[in-house]
């Protein structure tokens, strides 16, 4: 196959089954003998390259993952810039800036949640299973995958970043803070894919994305999205009072407007997660390898 | 008598279903409770009109509900399709219209039921209805009427792509118009210059309103008519595609 062909397309839609042989994956780190590469590297290179080619390739895939951060920030930061007046709500850079840290941080899991949906559409079609049995080390797709994840959110931060920007966003933390923000998302990033790897390499169908998706949805609704956690009332505090994504939102917000809130706190909590899904997605590999 | 038979057919297919009444039921519900509770603080907000959000979110519910009729019934319609139970129907003498109409009335039943259904969740978590038991019966009315306009839509989209997958693609495009819309805030309070022009120019809006109207004012005779207005236009639109994509198929056929 010549270098950027169409790869032949297993049911399932997902292009690149035959990545082994494509001169590119070979650049990926692949070789004849070893489709896929022995080391964990060479695999991860590979598994990379194959679904980010298929996905910048593939408008379907592409343009919901732009498309629905930027309507939550149209609807939320357009549609709720009132609240910006409601008593109570004092944030210095602004109600945009406010809800840009939601979307961000929506993105940043939901990049890796679709990423587990890639790894569960790669099951379904066979793909996933062909490439158990030639790569040299299994470890590698896992992390083939994050680097997917990674590259993907990537794309979609800047996009969001971008139109936020244009949209007249005001920044007030400084350089150092902003690297932070960027930082914990792309833990987040992580912890979203840690969590829908682990599902998708366990259930190996893409029927189990409702089970990908809603506990995230959920975690992130309950949190405040809207006002901040000081404007919740009634149950909706309580619950939002112990949830994670509180952390990572109000460090978020914390780091945009440079007025420090939970910062130490969000890392912790997502380095933590971090860790638990690590262990959650590499225990579903060996269920997927004993079902291989 | 044809009609009766595929509309009893398409209820309980439906209903037999949890994977398809949950979401129905389960994430109106979740949205609205998250949102009452999150939202609560703009009606302190001057001009907005009431000061219970629950009164004001649960207008979104019967839109939400409506939309997972789209997708239940073209989902439903494209495994007939992909089964081949709709070529066998279509090469029997029942009239053609017959095999889309059945579908709609029993997406006309499911769609009064789950308005009932969030009537019920809404005056629980503590909604007042402000045009009393009447109002319930014309909000049901108006449930029904939009959730068999959007069940006409994915019939088309069923009958065009007969394919599932596609229909469920339709998903999340019809949720932007929920978005961009005045379903969080009134119009009256959409400070952002052009939100505020989409959610004018929006026809979810209206319907919305008229939901909301007979919550939180009681009888707004002209939130009604623009929201009744909107869900028969909506009907139209996808019962004239439903024919034109039936042709087609039945061209196929």
């Amino acid at each position: 196959m010549t270098p950027g062909a169409r790869p032949t397309e297993p049911a399932g839609g997902e292009a690149g089954s035959t990545m082994a042989s494509t001169p590119k994956a070979s650049g990926a780190g692949a070789n004849i003998n070893h489709p896929v590469g022995a080391g964990t590297w060479g695999v991860a290179g590979a598994v990379a390259w194959r679904s980010m080619h298929t996905y910048l390739r593939r408008p379907d895939l592409i343009v919901p993952s732009l498309v629905f951060p930027l309507v939550f920030l149209a609807s939320f930061a357009g549609g709720l810039s009132a609240l910006g007046s409601v008593p109570g709500f004092d944030f210095p850079a602004g109600y945009t800036a406010f809800q840009f840290v939601f979307v961000l941080t929506q993105s940043a899991l939901f990049s890796g949640l679709f990423t587990g949906f890639t790894v569960a559409v790669d099951f379904e079609s066979g793909f996933a299973r062909r490439l158990m049995l030639a790569a040299g080390n299994r470890r590698g797709i896992v992390l083939g995958y994050a680097l997917v994840a990674l590259s993907r959110a990537a794309i979609t931060l800047t996009v969001v970043t971008s139109v936020a920007l244009l949209a007249g966003m005001r920044i007030t933390g400084d350089g150092v803070d902003i690297f932070g923000l960027y930082g914990l998302a792309l833990l987040l990033v992580i912890v979203g894919y840690g969590w829908a790897a682990g599902v998708a390499f366990r259930f190996r169908s893409i029927q189990a994305g409702p089970l990908m998706q809603t506990p995230v949805f959920l975690i992130l609704f309950l949190a405040p999205v809207y006002v901040p956690l000081s404007l919740l009332k009634g149950w909706i505090h309580a619950v939002a009072s112990v949830n994670p994504a509180t952390a990572f939102l109000g460090a978020g917000r914390g780091l945009i407007s440079g007025v420090h809130e939970h910062t130490a706190l969000a890392f912790a909590c997502a380095l933590g997660l971090v860790v638990l899904f690590a262990i959650w997605t590499l225990s579903g590999l060996r269920a997927a390898e004993r079902s291989t | 008598m044809q009609i009766g038979a595929l509309a009893k057919r398409s209820t309980l297919k439906t209903l037999r279903q949890p994977f398809q009444m949950f979401p129905i039921v389960f994430f109106p519900a979740m949205l609205l409770a998250v949102n009452a509770s999150g939202l609560q603080s703009a009606t302190r907000l001057p001009g907005f009109p009431t000061h219970s959000y629950i009164s004001f979110a649960i207008a979104v519910a019967f839109i939400q509900g409506a939309m997972f009729s789209l997708i239940n019934t073209g989902t439903n319609l494209a495994e007939d399709i992909e089964s081949g139970f709709f070529n066998r129907l279509a090469l029997t003498p029942m009239r053609r219209l017959a095999l889309i109409v059945g579908l709609l009335v029993g997406v006309a039943a499911l769609g009064a039921l789950q308005s009932g259904i969030y009537i019920f969740i809404g005056l629980i978590f503590g909604a007042h209805l402000d045009a009393g038991v009447a109002g319930a019966l014309v909000v049901i009315a108006l449930g029904s009427l939009a959730a068999t306009a959007f069940g006409a839509i994915g019939c088309a989209a069923a009958l065009k792509t007969g394919s599932g997958e596609a229909v469920q693609g339709m998903f999340p495009l019809f949720f932007v118009f929920i978005f961009l819309s005045s379903s969080n805030l009134p119009r009256n309070l959409l400070k952002t210059g052009w939100f505020h022009t989409i959610a004018t120019w929006n026809p979810i809006s209206y319907l919305i309103e008229a939901f909301r109207s007979l919550f939180i004012f009681g009888w707004d005779a002209a939130a009604l008519e623009r929201g009744f207005a909107v869900a028969i236009g909506l009907l139209a639109v996808g019962l004239g595609l439903v024919v034109l994509t039936l042709r087609g198929r039945l061209q196929r056929t």
